[in-house]
């Protein structure tokens, strides 16, 4: 196997309600690859099972050839010590301030002596741009301030594998461009391999080496951000030109309209 | 034929619950902590849920001994009584008003607390960021809580008799003009160390390990959004106050009936 996660067949549902219906996917060694699609349709879902959060109802995950929903609780830990995730909140831990944030997998999981902490995490903190903030709350943090942060201490372990989950959504231009930067460098200068889960067309398409769109369950669409944006495929060319009208209806399912009226 | 169904319904929801919770507290219990740094994670929980709840606790027992040092004195001075203030109020203390009333304010200062704490923590994703970097909820987050829950109660409540005593002897000598010797001689006649004290020490172990675990458990499983926090809080302190009152009539007639 040639790619660090690949995915066979996967099937996934929640209350009776399928999310994903026999789903084929790979992310190649190094290589920054984009899961997008509309808005609930199962892209977070899709990292939790990458990363073992949640389990399929069939198929299989892949992540270094080890299939995740067969690992016992040690292995899936040990494995996930080779995986950085940045949540889409963040997920900073509120009561401990910047530096001890990314100081936190270090204490976890090494036993370096403590000056070499504080020389890693202020490199970690350095590299995103927030060595000044190391002795800001979390609380104290702009929205794209706390996603740097969250890269950092996503990445201070040297993983080889990144997952990021919407890592745009909510950002003011200047933070879109810094994070697009910092994914793309980190991704280079770690020989990293990524997978970013985004519905952000414009910023995704900048970085990823190729894009699968997810939608109704199944992928509809694939292929590198150049052939996507000149696809002829309906579905697709409605997700990635964000056109109001497609496929993808603007009302959601309802009873006809002139009875709710009593027309 | 649907409200039996309804009624199936709820005892198989019920024993799911009680499973899940089960394996929760054996998971939180037994898992191996970190010696390094379990020890300071367990003392700052101890000072946020112990010593943070020491002025709600020490302040309640002192009116509370105080009013029932009024009432007992009413009552026994028609019967010339008076002088079995002391007793009366170790009593009522000790073997019942200690270990329920400081359970009670307990679940509803440090419970909601850590129920609302950790369903926030799961709302903004915490403990599934600590589950990715591979590091375990049940020893970093779960456990400290809970022990530190198990030993804050007990401490709290032996410090609640020792006030309600104190407010008790200051209505009853200071106010009410009590003899002060008989105020303490009858009170240490009257009170056993074992069947009393201890007694009552082993019922406020007991109701901090359900009112803590009540609140571990049902902010850790808490929906993640404002309602479901909220509803997770109310939770708390509605089961913990029913079980401690509910545990405190079984361990009664246990320790009355010879135990």
């Amino acid at each position: 196997m040639n790619s660090i996660v690949k995915i066979q067949q996967l099937c996934f549902s929640v209350s009776g309600r399928p999310i994903f219906k026999g789903i084929d996917l790979e992310v190649p060694y190094n290589k920054i690859v984009a899961i997008m699609g509309p808005s609930g349709t199962g892209k977070t879902t899709l990292l939790n099972l990458i990363g073992g959060r949640l389990k399929p109802d069939s198929g299989s995950v892949f992540v270094h050839n080890q299939n995740v929903h067969a690992l016992s609780r040690k292995e899936l830990y040990q494995l996930r010590r080779r995986i950085g995730v940045l949540f889409q909140e963040g997920a900073l831990f509120t009561d401990l301030n910047v530096f001890e944030n990314v100081a936190f997998p270090l204490r976890e999981h090494t036993h370096l002596p403590e000056d070499m902490i504080q020389d890693l995490v202020r490199m970690q903190l350095h590299a995103v741009g927030l060595r000044g903030a190391a002795n800001l709350k979390i609380d104290e943090l702009s929205g794209g301030m706390a996603r740097r942060v969250a890269m950092a201490r996503a990445t201070v372990l040297g993983p080889e594998l990144m997952l990021y989950d919407e890592p745009f959504t909510g950002q003011d231009p200047i933070s879109r461009g810094v994070l697009v930067k910092l994914i793309k460098e980190l991704n280079d200068a770690l020989g990293l391999t990524s997978v970013l889960v985004s519905h952000d067309v414009p910023e995704t398409s900048l970085i990823a080496d190729y894009i699968y769109i997810l939608a109704g369950g199944k992928i509809i669409g694939a292929g590198t951000p150049q052939q996507l944006l000149n696809t002829d495929a309906a579905q697709v060319k409605q997700f990635i030109h964000g056109l109001p009208d497609g496929p993808v209806a603007f009302h959601y399912p309802a009873n006809d309209y002139r009875e709710d009226l009593k027309l | 034929m649907n409200a039996i169904q309804r009624l199936g319904r709820i005892g198989i929801d019920f024993c799911g619950h009680l499973g899940v919770s089960g394996l929760f507290l054996c998971r939180a219990v037994f898992c191996r902590p970190k010696l390094r740094q379990a020890w300071p994670l367990f003392s700052y929980q101890l000072y946020k849920i112990g010593i943070l709840s020491l002025i709600i606790i020490l302040l309640s027992a002192l009116f509370i001994g105080m009013v029932v040092a009024l009432q007992g004195y009413n009552t026994l001075r028609k019967f010339g009584a008076e002088q079995e203030l002391g007793q009366l109020v170790a009593l009522s203390v000790v073997r019942e008003l200690g270990p329920v009333v400081a359970a009670l304010l307990f679940a509803g200062r440090a419970g909601s607390a850590l129920t609302a704490e950790l369903g926030l923590m799961r709302a903004t994703q915490q403990i599934g960021g600590m589950e990715m970097m591979a590091v375990d909820p049940m020893w970093r987050i779960v456990a400290p809580r809970l022990w530190a829950g198990f030993i804050a109660l007990p401490i709290l409540a032996i410090l609640f008799n020792v006030v309600a005593i104190m407010g008790g002897h200051f209505v009853g000598v200071d106010w009410l003009g009590v003899d002060d010797g008989a105020f303490w001689s009858n009170m240490q006649e009257a009170v056993g160390f074992r069947e009393d004290i201890v007694n009552g020490i082993i019922k406020s172990v007991v109701f901090g390990f359900i009112t803590t675990w009540v609140a571990v458990y049902q902010g850790f499983y808490s929906e993640p959004n404002a309602a479901g926090i909220s509803k997770a809080t109310t939770r708390t302190v509605v089961f913990s106050s029913l079980l401690v009152l509910a545990l405190d009539f079984v361990l009664t007639s246990l320790m009355m009936g010879g135990w």
